[in-house]
């Protein structure tokens, strides 16, 4: 079976194109758990006023009934 | 070359490349000797022929700092029997690495993985991330996280079992 010349080379390009730019895989566009150190910092949440939106959603809570769903705990160091 | 070949060398090429990229290190591999893992400080100590556990933690990481005391703890019970505990950080500035070493104080060897090749190596798929490698060298069991008693428990078993083990 032969293929035109101009689809083979479309093919490799997007192929080894893929291949080497991190997007094959999902892991490889992942920051790796031992590289966030950074993003583990204090500075890097971007809640600056825990007390003031611990107050916000309890006043949500109280009015709608419902809580939650508003990211995770803790910064960026993804442990555990 | 003809067409169809090329076609199978290029998509054969792209499906490659993440096994190119380094597999994880898992149960039943080899781990990487630490002797030549570049750590920074102190010589690792000699495990030829000893049951090791190498944890893999940060300064910055929260349940790495809860598990430093059950380090301890194991030390204390299991190091009389041959046990080696080797804690790698993977800290990148080394100024938080040398205070959360003052601050714990460890009984057990620590060291910093300074340019981050060991744990490259590993490819830890969370932090904290223990292995607990035979006296083959060989990985047994893998404790990605620290779930405090839970993971305490879990880890004097094992070593006991392989404790319990002859030397090959």
């Amino acid at each position: 079976m032969r293929y035109p010349a101009k689809l083979l080379l479309f093919a490799a390009l997007v192929a080894v194109g893929g291949a080497f730019s991190g997007c094959t895989t999902a892991q490889a566009v992942r920051v790796k758990p031992w590289e966030r150190g950074l993003l583990a910092d204090p500075t890097m949440d971007p809640n600056r006023d825990p007390l003031a939106t611990a107050m916000l959603e309890h006043v949500y809570f109280s009015r709608e009934a419902a809580e939650g769903g508003r990211g995770v705990g803790g910064a960026g160091c993804g442990c555990n | 070359m003809n067409n169809t070949e090329l076609l199978s060398f290029v998509v054969g090429l792209s499906l490659a490349t993440p096994v190119l990229a380094g597999a994880a290190v898992g149960v039943g591999d080899l781990f990487p000797p630490l002797a030549s893992a570049g750590l920074a400080g102190k010589a690792p100590p000699d495990t030829a022929g000893k049951v090791v556990l190498v944890d893999f933690w940060a300064s910055w990481c929260a349940p790495c700092k809860a598990s430093f005391p059950a380090y301890s703890r194991l030390n204390a019970e299991f190091a009389p029997r041959g046990l080696v505990i080797v804690a790698v950080s993977v800290d990148e500035n080394p100024s938080a690495y040398e205070a959360f070493v003052r601050r714990f104080d460890p009984p057990f060897f620590v060291a910093l993985d300074k340019g981050q090749n060991l744990v490259r190596a590993v490819q830890v798929p969370t932090m904290p991330t223990s292995y607990l490698i035979d006296r083959a060298g060989r990985v047994r069991y893998a404790h990605p996280g620290f779930r405090g008693a839970a993971t305490e428990q879990a880890l004097r078993k094992e070593i006991e079992a392989l404790l319990s083990e002859k030397t090959p």
